[in-house]
């Protein structure tokens, strides 16, 4: 009970932090300590694979992004100024806003008790998957139209990250040349940490299938250590155009699909597993997804082309 | 308890051929992404053609269990009335634009891919596999992730052309857009929390006038009237749409905007308990007519005939709005009429708009410029697209015949007969003042052109045929008798019956 | 419970207040993204609350959050993106409307 508190009151002073602070930096950093703070809040909730998903894209990843962009984004101080809404227009907006916290805080304790839950149901079909963690049951069973949908909206964000660059940089490699790091730090990260993270990496999406972790996760931290080597300039950024390149983002998508739609011939239905084949099958589909994931979260980050191939 | 029913494979079809065909086409590239695109969207119309006709067959909607899971743990694809039409409007108006493309974004020859072209036809296809998901979905969740893959395909349609002024203006519309879906999910927390399902038929069954429901409604209702671009959250809706391609113009206005009014009338109509809701209804369709009144005076004030259609797309959005009180009134066959009228307008708008797109964009790039009150020689250099807008106009103002006249028309008698006859008059005054621009923009394009006038070399006859067969469709939707829509009024819930 | 319940509540006013009030295109993405995080908290408060059958919380909601946390990353990259290519053509950094349009 204390601890919650705790947590929650360095939640609200991170939230308020990253809005209050001057410095558009110094806000991004709030951000992550906001989202590394948040994880615990998500262990304190039993929502351990939400944690890591937390941590790892909502902290990380995103928190990356964040730096990526802030280095670039220096807007004037007149600029913003002028661009800022004057004190009755904040006051408005202030109010409004409380007013939905209220709303949400009271609805929110006013919900029924006992909750409803799936979670008997759940628990109960499990067996039908041959897997032990329940929420990858909802990710790829119960709920799996959900994850392949947004699977394509992750292929489909590259493309539409790719197409704002312009026209006569398609076809080229995202992001700076990085020199090669040779001495420092970075050097050091970038050569020692590889090759444990993609095994962390691995798995961590393996074990999503009986314990918290899965794709995004194991995904996101493969992206992590690429990204790690690309600054370090141990590693190049592959052209767009590369054939190879798509078939990597759009593979997990596609077995997915296809195994989906095998399913219409040969189990229930559309995203069914037979009962005999159904962990090998979901094992697969979470191979792939955890490459194409990967390679989406870094293609994202890395941003469109900027030079040429 | 819910089963698949048979037919209902189509649905799943409907959804996976384009969600598929983009992923290939990604890896494809080049010209093979205009050959799969088009390919795809002309499979579609005829998917959307089975799935109608399997609809009115059995006189109730398809269902399909996805994963063979029944909810509340699984989830359902279900195609009734209003599903089945705007299905097959999306794909026809899909296609259309597709023709349309293959004149506007060709990949030019010596080059295996450009940048232009081939993003446009793979956004095409993850647009038509969106719009797909949010017809047809029946889980509320599932709603929000096909939500915003339409979000961020209609982003990316728009900002194709690398303008920089269309930057700042899509950049304003994806922060609309954010809030909009943030306040959606928001409202499917409360509900799931309340009810433990977000299957919109259980929710229906199940739904109480709670704190947390009418919460959950409130926010939702203002997610997707942002998303609506609706009376006073219109502000980001004129720049996005008349600054983006035409094709994307047509697409944004034709049908994003309807797959958020879908969704608001399943929440309205399936999730939000019938009393509580009759209460709100007017609030709805009083900013509905604001919409109506206020987009069309800003439209005939417009120098620019692209802002001009743009602001006609927020006025004619008020339309669909007014709807709410006139189905909730109680009055059986009034709710049925109004019903019929809101979703009539919401296709006959789509082809209607599509079409004005297109033939705004065919003028402008004929005439280098699309200022209104130099549209002069328009009518002489394209005249099949001039006719277009005019039919088209038609449609919106609710000249009959036309899709757009039988809507409105229901929608007035609707009102009538319920005793709420200020409706009646917004209608007639949108009517007007709708008159007014569209005579504005088709007398100035029949005026002779000035002297020193330098017109462009014509361009394929393809795109201003397309633009015309679209205006016809949307006019050809009132020869129709109003008993062929009985297609609409399958799966409708009825107020005060139940379902 | 009920203090993640408030706190989510908190976030969710905070991210809204400061999504509308804030100028800067990088500071909106942020607060954006404290919204979101609002939201997915609450999820997480209906999870718990919904503890049964052997679980801390109940599954679904979790995988929902799960789902929006990916799509949430992709709209922010989507977002970021645009702002620097906003950045970049126009050296503008608000989606104030320049003097001279």
């Amino acid at each position: 009970m204390i601890l919650d508190a705790l947590i929650a009151g360095l939640v609200l002073v991170a939230a308020g932090w990253t809005l209050a602070a001057r410095d558009a930096f110094a806000a991004v950093i709030g951000f992550v300590c906001f989202g590394l703070l948040l994880t615990l809040a998500w262990a304190r909730l039993g929502a351990v694979d939400v944690a890591l998903t937390e941590a790892a894209i909502g902290a990380g990843a995103t928190g990356i992004l964040l730096l990526f962009a802030v280095v670039r984004l220096r807007g004037g101080t007149e600029e913003v100024a002028a661009a800022t809404p004057s004190p009755p227009q904040r006051i408005a907006a202030g109010l409004l806003a409380a007013a939905i916290g209220i709303a949400l805080a009271l609805a929110v304790m006013l919900l029924p008790d006992p909750a409803p839950s799936l979670a008997a149901p759940a628990m109960a079909e499990l067996p039908a998957f041959g897997l032990g963690n329940p929420v990858a049951a909802v990710l790829m069973g119960y709920r799996g139209l959900d994850t392949l949908l947004e699977s394509v909206v992750l292929v489909f964000a590259v493309l539409a990250i790719w197409s704002m660059a312009p026209d006569r940089r398609w076809g080229g490699v995202p992001g700076p040349r990085f020199p090669r790091a040779e001495h420092g730090p970075l050097s050091l990260m970038a050569r020692l940490l590889p090759p444990i993270g993609i095994v962390i990496g691995i798995h961590l999406a393996w074990a999503g299938a009986d314990a918290p972790g899965g794709k995004f996760q194991g995904g996101t931290v493969l992206a992590a250590m690429w990204l790690l080597a690309w600054v370090a300039g141990l590693a190049q950024a592959p052209a767009i155009a590369s054939r190879r390149l798509r078939l990597v983002l759009v593979a997990g998508p596609l077995v997915f699909l296809a195994v989906g739609l095998a399913g219409m011939l040969v189990a229930d239905g559309f995203l069914a597993y037979p009962p005999a084949f159904a962990k090998p099958l979901i094992v697969l589909i979470e191979a792939a997804m955890t490459l194409s994931v990967a390679a989406a979260l870094a293609l994202l980050i890395a941003g469109p082309p900027e030079r040429a191939a | 308890m819910m089963a698949t029913t048979p037919g209902g494979a189509l649905l799943v079809l409907a959804l996976t051929l384009p969600a598929g065909g983009m992923l290939i086409a990604f890896v494809l590239g080049g010209r093979a992404a205009e050959r799969v695109a088009i390919a795809v969207l002309a499979a579609g119309v005829l998917v959307a053609l089975l799935i109608d006709a399997a609809v009115l067959r059995a006189s109730a909607p398809l269902v399909y269990l996805v994963g063979g899971w029944p909810p509340p743990l699984g989830m359902t694809l279900v195609a009734d009335g209003v599903s089945a039409a705007m299905l097959l409007t999306a794909a026809l108006v899909l296609l259309a634009t597709a023709l349309y493309g293959r004149a506007t974004q060709a990949t030019p020859p010596g080059v295996t891919e450009a940048r232009a072209p081939f993003a446009f036809w793979c956004f095409l296809l993850a647009l038509a596999a969106a719009l797909a998901a949010a017809f047809l979905g029946g889980d509320l969740f599932n709603l929000f992730v096909a939500l915003e893959m339409l979000t961020f395909a209609a982003l990316a349609l728009a900002c194709l052309e690398g303008k920089p002024s269309q930057f700042r203006s899509e950049l304003r519309y994806l922060l609309f857009a954010l809030i909009g879906s943030v306040l959606y999910l928001l409202g499917t927390a409360l509900l799931y929390g309340n009810y433990g399902t977000l299957d919109i038929r259980l929710l229906a069954a199940a739904r109480r006038a709670d704190l947390p429901t009418l919460l959950a409604g409130a926010l939702m209702t203002a997610g997707l009237a942002a998303k609506m671009a609706l009376f006073p959250l219109h502000l980001w809706l004129p720049p996005a749409h008349a600054g983006a391609p035409p094709a994307a113009s047509a697409l944004l206005s034709g049908l994003v905007v309807k797959a958020a009014f879908v969704l608001l009338l399943r929440l309205w109509f399936w999730v939000l308990p019938p009393i509580p809701a009759a209460a709100a209804a007017p609030i709805l369709a009083a900013l509905g007519a604001a919409a109506i009144l206020v987009g069309s005076l800003l439209a005939l004030r417009q120098a620019r005939l692209k802002l001009l259609v743009a602001y006609s797309t927020v006025a004619q959005i008020g339309y669909l709005f007014l709807m709410f009180p006139l189905v909730l009134a109680g009055d059986a066959d009034a709710s049925s009429r109004a019903w019929l009228g809101g979703v009539l307008q919401a296709t006959s708008h789509a082809f209607a708009k599509a079409a004005m797109f297109l033939a705004a964009g065919l003028i402008a790039a004929r005439l280098g410029h699309d200022r209104v009150a130099e549209l002069g020689g328009a009518g002489r250099a394209m005249p099949k697209a001039v006719i277009a807008f005019g039919l088209a106009g038609l449609s919106l103002m609710g000249i009959p015949p036309s899709g757009g006249f039988t809507a409105k028309w229901l929608l007035l008698t609707s009102a009538l007969a319920t005793g709420q006859w200020w409706w009646a008059l917004v209608i007639l005054g949108g009517g007007l003042l709708t008159g007014g621009y569209v005579y504005r923009v088709l007398a100035g394009s029949l005026t002779a052109p000035p002297a020193d006038h330098v017109v462009a070399a014509p361009g394929p006859a393809g795109p201003q045929q397309v633009a015309l067969a679209l205006a016809l469709v949307s006019v050809a939707l009132g020869l129709l008798p109003l008993a062929s829509f009985g297609l609409l009024e399958i799966g409708r819930p009825v107020i005060g019956g139940g379902r | 419970m009920t203090i993640y319940g408030l706190l989510g509540a908190a976030l969710v006013a905070l991210g809204l207040y400061g999504l509308v009030v804030q100028a800067a295109v990088l500071r909106k993405i942020l607060a954006f993204n404290l919204l979101g995080a609002g939201v997915f908290l609450l999820f997480g408060v209906v999870a718990r609350r919904g503890a049964a059958a052997g679980l801390a919380a109940d599954p679904v909601p979790q995988a929902m959050v799960i789902t929006g946390l990916v799509v949430a990353f992709a709209a922010t990259a989507l977002a970021i993106a645009m702002a620097l290519r906003m950045h970049q053509i126009t050296g503008a950094a608000t989606l104030a409307e320049p003097a001279d349009e």
